[in-house]
């Protein structure tokens, strides 16, 4: 059992400016909108908050038991474990890679993490993608392994069907109504 | 009631003062007991007992008072509910105010507080809120009383406030000392002996922190508790050697709150206490003041929207705001003082000393900007104070500041030489322009405050030397800008220079009246060429529209007048000049800004944007530039001109003008070139139609009868024409295929026109030859011309029922409509089976079923008896059902057996056919949608109060039984487009009170519209009135009885190819739905979850993103089956 937070110093990052999509002035209904990076970004952060402090109450609930104060107060777009450049999407080709960096090398969540983000964009697009989840280069030290595991077919099926990590990953995506 | 007025009589005897004292004893008894045996109640002793209570009669109201105080004494042991207690405590303690009765309330009040425990007792803090109160009440009625207690008052007070916690009190604590300190005045005296205890209880409370929740006592608010707590600090000067350090220590802290309170309080005590109390703490005031307004003040993020203008430079918060107040207080009580520490202070020396480090205002940081407008700020605030201090801070600053934008004084030769103006064209330093202008603004401030300019002042002879120089300066700065790059921010500054040199009061007295108009023709010059720089152009507009309003404001009638010849006659002529760079809508946008800032210059404006729009009406012919340039000018007049004129009112002669120009033009003009140009036409009559609406009812009348003399050049209107309608020849001779070609431009205009008089018509106008109009109009409504119809439809709305003001009644005018023999110069095939029948909508229904003739017509005559439709309906009319069976009758033409074109074949059923069906069914948006042409609140329509609502209720059985009966697929989908229509033009809770009867035909109706690409625009709006019933409640109840319609119908919905809005809808309608009953639902959500994951692939983004949180909010349904 871990005692501490297993990050107590994090660095915050400052949240990145958004761009805002300008609409279209003379919007054709025939024509083709492709499915672009900041949409894949805009689809993992749709309800940001929800996503995230639901994500890090559960890190908290399950591993970090001695803190009592539930507000983590930094999201996880601001400890930057995801930002939009590392989106790579093409919607011609049906692929998608989102690549994160985990907190701490050490960082245990780094598989549940992985399998949120798989799971949500396996529910957001179109069946015909191919997803594929990485963590960034030398950011973890079981980096091979997770990889492995996240991209792994089988074993996110099985996963899957666990209730366990179904449970958590469940939990994670559930919206949340404040 | 013998009971009742058994107990009134004792309340009389009681109250009466000639009785004797036992007489009085023995009523009170009785009362009493009828209170203790709950015979009456208190509210019903109370109830009667009203007038008692609150007559202005001193000596009776005093009695009532101490009789339902006695009573009050003699129940300490009988119930009462908390309300009658509560109550009870709100009328003692607010008549304590009532000094003529206090004995009655101090005996209440008494009676209250000694109540026993089990029988409805006041709160605690109810009853500390009663001591307080009363004591409050003896301090100030009975100073006289309470003063010789001296210590021990003063005493007491101490340990009774300490410590206390509740708002409502504390209001009252504060209040107490407030007054404590009022009653001992003397240096030495009570309060003196005290005052450091005294606030040491008070200073505990600042500042005032509310943690309350938002629920309880909502009556007190910080603000107010803040204040009384303000009023006890400043009660004595005695206070002064505790509450100032307090004050300025909380000044320090990194509370915001504290900071502004601390300033608050601060400038209200210097008041109190007085100069020479404060003196002594004037340095340490100084530097926490100086460190506040340095630290506080921002830079605002957009410096640069016209709007920054009139306000400072810079962003003023709260703090800050105060912090000058403050200082502009002290300085004010001790000018001398404060300028001393100003002038010797090294952080203001450094930066005018390095004024040149602030050159420009881009790469200077954002630290240093923040020190040159905190210095900006003070010394402005200084300037602003009074003459004195105007003085010295003007002749130690402006000299230097001047120096450095290289400015001389010399006022009278015609300014610097050549070469150092070109020297300032190219930039002038930014810190020092900031701080000059500051410093001019101050001075101005200064000037209108002080009402009077005294020229004598060393400030105002300073100023008026560097005037001309400045101007000079200024403008040449601006015009180079038009050309060349310039920071923004260094031109708010000098349009702002600008702005306050010409709005300085007084006159001519600071700038001549050569310097004012040179100043007017560099921001004109800036209007007229410089449209091309975005930033400049509006704020020399903003600059030029407040030197206007000033003018106007403060009657500068010299000014004035130089503006008019300078500026606005200028722009005025700018707006009929055809070959202009600068774009018609920036001309419009200028002159009409100007306009507005005053009555003169509106009246100006509005003259010579009429005489811009009759010349170019005239010589319009085919050039389309002009046309565009004119049709902006026609826009302008009934967007702005006319909302400003019936803003004022009493300005009835410029509609009418505008009219009677119109029509006279209307005469005038010779038309044999096609101007075709639908949107002109448009521009124009509308214009015309505003206007009319706004005039008067004899203004009404002049222009209709200016209107009928220009109309007899129609060929065939004849006015004088009889009673009984003919059809004159030329319309019998012309055939209604060709409608429009027949009818030559300038009959268009002409007719588009009148159309438009009738429809802007009050009710209470009197049309003429009302009977040769609507023959006017019939004739060119069958020849598809629309806005006839509209004036049909207003003709009829807006009559009166008798035969009053017009030459006939509605009934003729009906009559005229429907049983024109027009109707049948057109069905000549009905004329000829000789079918002649009275019943009128038999003579129209006959025409529009009638195959024979032209659809084209058909679908015109729809169109146009839809408008005849709408008058009806708004003023309730019961004729109404005649337009509507005529509507229904060619709804189903061809889909009822049994009609005449019964022998129309299936294969006849053509393209045309489905046209004119769908005219019909869009009748029904005419009929209830709101207009902005005719037949609306601004054009006076007569509107009886929830005709949708009725319509909807009568028609929609109608529909439904219709439905029932056709079968042929087109009717039925007519039929169903005329539902929607009317469905979705009526107001959403007449539509929900209908819901469940509802649902299933709105469903059908989407799925049968869902075919048809031309009703994409109708399913959108039945998806609204569907999502607005699956957010309702009752609407819910109905969703789930349809649950598995409504689901099959937008989950075919989500791929409708032709609308994204109706994809984006229907898939929100399915997120709506996932908050139905669970048990209902959760069936359906394979099904949901399949058409969910086609709309995940869709083209458009923004249906994507809905698919994606309708799945979410679908997942969770599934998800809470899990786990709860």
């Amino acid at each position: 059992m871990v005692s501490g937070l297993i990050n107590p110093n994090s660095v915050v990052y400052e949240k990145k400016e958004r761009r805002i999509r300008s609409a279209p002035a003379d919007a054709d209904e025939y024509a083709v909108e492709l499915i672009d990076q900041q949409e894949i970004f805009d689809i993992l952060f749709l309800n940001i908050y929800s996503f995230f402090i639901n994500l890090e109450q559960l890190v908290l609930i399950h591993h970090i038991r001695d803190i009592k104060d539930p507000e983590h107060p930094y999201s996880l777009e601001e400890l930057k474990v995801i930002t939009e450049d590392v989106i790579e999407v093409d919607d011609k080709q049906s692929y998608v890679c989102v690549t994160f960096t985990p907190t701490v090398e050490h960082c245990n969540m780094a598989t549940i993490i992985g399998l949120c983000l798989r799971v949500k964009i396996m529910r957001s697009l179109p069946s015909r993608y191919k997803v594929d989840i990485k963590v960034a280069p030398g950011t973890h030290a079981t980096e091979a392994v997770v990889n492995k595991q996240l991209n792994d077919k089988e074993r996110v099926a099985a996963a899957l069907e666990n209730p366990n990590p179904l449970d958590m990953v469940d939990e994670c995506l559930a919206p949340s109504y404040n | 009631m013998a009971e009742r007025n058994e107990w009134v009589s004792h309340i009389e005897s009681f109250v009466d003062t000639s009785r004797t004292s036992s007489q009085q004893a023995s009523s009170l008894n009785a009362i009493a007991s009828l209170l203790k045996n709950d015979v009456i109640t208190i509210e019903a002793l109370v109830r009667e007992m009203e007038m008692y209570l609150t007559t202005t009669d001193n000596i009776i109201r005093a009695r009532g008072i101490i009789l339902l105080a006695e009573l009050l004494a003699l129940l300490t042991t009988k119930a009462l509910d908390d309300a009658t207690v509560h109550s009870l405590i709100a009328f003692f303690t607010e008549r304590l105010a009532d000094w003529k009765a206090l004995r009655g309330a101090l005996v209440g009040c008494l009676a209250l507080l000694r109540r026993k425990a089990n029988a409805g007792v006041i709160t605690r803090s109810d009853a500390r809120d009663l001591c307080f109160e009363l004591l409050e009440c003896l301090l100030e009625r009975y100073p006289d009383a309470v003063v010789p207690l001296g210590d021990d008052l003063v005493y007491g007070i101490c340990e009774a406030v300490d410590g206390e916690k509740d708002p409502q009190c504390l209001m009252l604590t504060f209040h107490i000392i407030e007054i404590l300190a009022k009653l001992f005045p003397d240096p030495c005296g009570p309060v003196a002996n005290f005052a450091g205890d005294l606030f040491d209880i008070l200073g505990c409370y600042f500042p005032i922190h509310f943690t309350h929740a938002k629920g309880e006592d909502v009556d007190i608010k910080r603000d107010s508790l803040s204040m009384a707590l303000m009023q006890a600090f400043s009660s004595t000067p005695l206070f002064e050697p505790f509450a100032v350090p307090l004050l300025l220590e909380k000044l320090s802290s990194s509370l915001p709150l504290a900071k502004v309170d601390s300033l608050k309080y601060l400038s209200h005590c210097s008041l109190k206490y007085g100069p020479d109390r404060m003196a002594k703490h004037a340095g340490a005031i100084w530097s926490s003041l100086k460190d506040v307004i340095c630290t506080s003040i921002q830079e605002p993020s957009l410096p640069l929207a016209p709007e920054s203008l009139d306000g400072p430079s810079f962003h003023i918060n709260e703090i800050v705001a105060e912090a000058l107040a403050l200082l502009q207080r002290v300085n004010a009580q001790n000018d001398g003082l404060y300028l001393n520490y100003i002038f010797g202070d090294e952080d203001i020396n450094m930066v005018i000393s390095t004024i040149n480090n602030f050159r420009s205002s881009i790469v200077i940081s954002l630290q240093s900007k923040q020190t040159l407008f905190s210095v900006g700020c003070i010394l402005s605030v200084s300037a602003k104070c009074s003459n004195p201090s105007c003085n010295k801070v003007i002749e130690r600053y402006l000299p230097i500041l001047m120096d450095n934008l290289g400015l001389s004084t010399e006022n009278s030769s015609a300014g610097s030489s050549p070469a150092s103006r070109l020297a300032l064209c190219k930039s002038l330093n930014f810190g020092a322009l900031f701080l000059c202008i500051e410093l001019l603004i101050a001075c101005r401030d200064l000037a209108v405050g002080s009402n009077s300019v005294s020229s004598q002042e060393t400030w105002f002879s300073m100023l008026w030397g560097f005037s001309s120089s400045m101007t000079k300066a200024f403008s040449s700065a601006l015009l180079a800008s038009i050309t060349e790059d310039a920071q923004d921010a260094d031109i708010v500054l000098m349009v702002k220079g600008l702005q306050v040199l010409a709005t300085f009061p007084g006159g001519f007295l600071l700038i001549s009246k050569s310097i004012y108009e040179e100043i007017l023709m560099a921001l004109l010059a800036i209007i007229t060429n410089g449209f091309n720089r975005k930033t400049l152009w509006g704020i020399a507009l903003k600059a030029l529209v407040s030197i206007a309003s000033y003018t106007d404001e403060y009657h500068e009638t010299e000014k004035a007048t130089i503006y008019t010849h300078v500026v606005v006659e200028k722009l005025v002529s700018l707006m009929s000049l055809e070959e202009c760079n600068m774009p018609v809508q920036l001309r419009l946008e200028a002159t009409v800004g100007i306009g507005l800032s005053g009555t003169n210059y509106m009246l100006r404006v509005i003259q010579g944007l009429e005489e811009a729009i009759f010349s170019l009406l005239a010589e319009v012919h085919g050039n389309l530039k002009s046309a565009d340039a004119l049709v902006h000018l026609l826009e302008c007049y009934s967007n702005q001109v006319i909302p400003w004129v019936n803003a004022i009112g009493g300005l009835d002669e410029i509609p009418l003008r505008f009219s009677v120009n119109y029509w006279s033009y209307m005469e005038s003009i010779n038309f044999s070139m096609a101007v075709q140009e639908r949107k002109l036409l448009n521009a124009a009559t509308m214009a015309m139609k505003l206007a009319i609406a706004i005039c008067s009812v004899e203004s009404q009348k002049i222009i209709i009868q200016k209107a009928y003399g220009v109309l007899s050049a129609i060929s065939y209107f004849h006015l004088n024409e009889p009673t009984s309608l003919t059809i004159p020849l030329e319309v019998q001779g012309f055939q209604p295929t060709q409608s429009m070609e027949n009818v030559t431009c300038k009959d268009e205009w002409l007719i588009s026109s009148f159309a438009s008089v009738i429809i802007a018509a009050r009710p209470t106008t009197n049309i003429l030859h009302l009977r040769a109009a609507v023959n006017l109009f019939m004739i060119a409504f069958l020849n598809g011309h629309v806005q006839a119809a509209q004036a049909l439809g207003s003709l009829i709305n807006k009559m009166h029922l008798g035969r009053d003001i017009n030459d006939c009644s509605l009934d003729e005018v009906m009559d005229l409509v429907f049983n024109s023999s027009l109707w049948g110069s057109l069905s000549e095939e009905y004329l000829r089976s000789g079918e002649v029948g009275n019943s009128s909508e038999m003579d129209i229904s006959k025409l529009c079923l009638d195959s024979m003739n032209d659809r084209l017509v058909r679908t015109h005559v729809i169109s146009g008896l839809s408008w005849i439709g709408k008058g009806l309906l708004m003023r309730g009319h019961e004729k109404v059902k005649n337009v509507i069976m005529i509507l229904l009758r060619c709804l189903l033409s061809n889909g009822k057996p049994g009609t005449s074109s019964l022998q129309q074949s299936l294969s006849q059923d053509s393209e045309q056919d489905l046209l004119l069906k769908r005219s019909v069914a869009d009748a029904f948006h005419t009929l209830l949608s709101d207009s902005d042409v005719c037949l609306n609140r601004k054009f006076h329509a007569t509107v009886k109060p929830l005709y949708k609502q009725r319509f909807f209720n009568t028609i929609i059985p109608i529909l439904l039984s219709l439905l029932n009966n056709s079968y042929s697929s087109t009717t039925r989908l007519m039929i169903y487009r005329a539902f929607g229509h009317v469905v979705s033009d009526t107001p959403l809770v007449a539509v929900m009170s209908e819901a469940k009867k509802l649902l299933p035909m709105l469903l059908e109706g989407l799925s049968m519209l869902s075919e048809d690409f031309h009703s994409k625009d109708i399913i959108y709006n039945l998806l609204l009135v569907l999502s607005g019933i699956l957010t309702d409640k009752t609407g819910q109840e109905a969703a789930l009885e349809n649950v598995h319609t409504t689901i099959n119908c937008l989950t075919r919905l989500i791929s409708y190819p032709h609308m994204m809005l109706v994809r984006e809808t229907a898939i929100q309608c399915i997120a709506a739905m996932s908050e139905l009953k669970h048990a209902r639902i959760y069936p359906m959500r394979l099904q949901i979850s399949q058409a969910l994951s086609k709309a995940l692939d869709d083209p458009k983004r923004d249906v994507r993103r809905e698919a994606v949180r309708c799945r979410q909010a679908w997942a969770s349904i599934a998800s809470r089956s899990l786990y709860s």
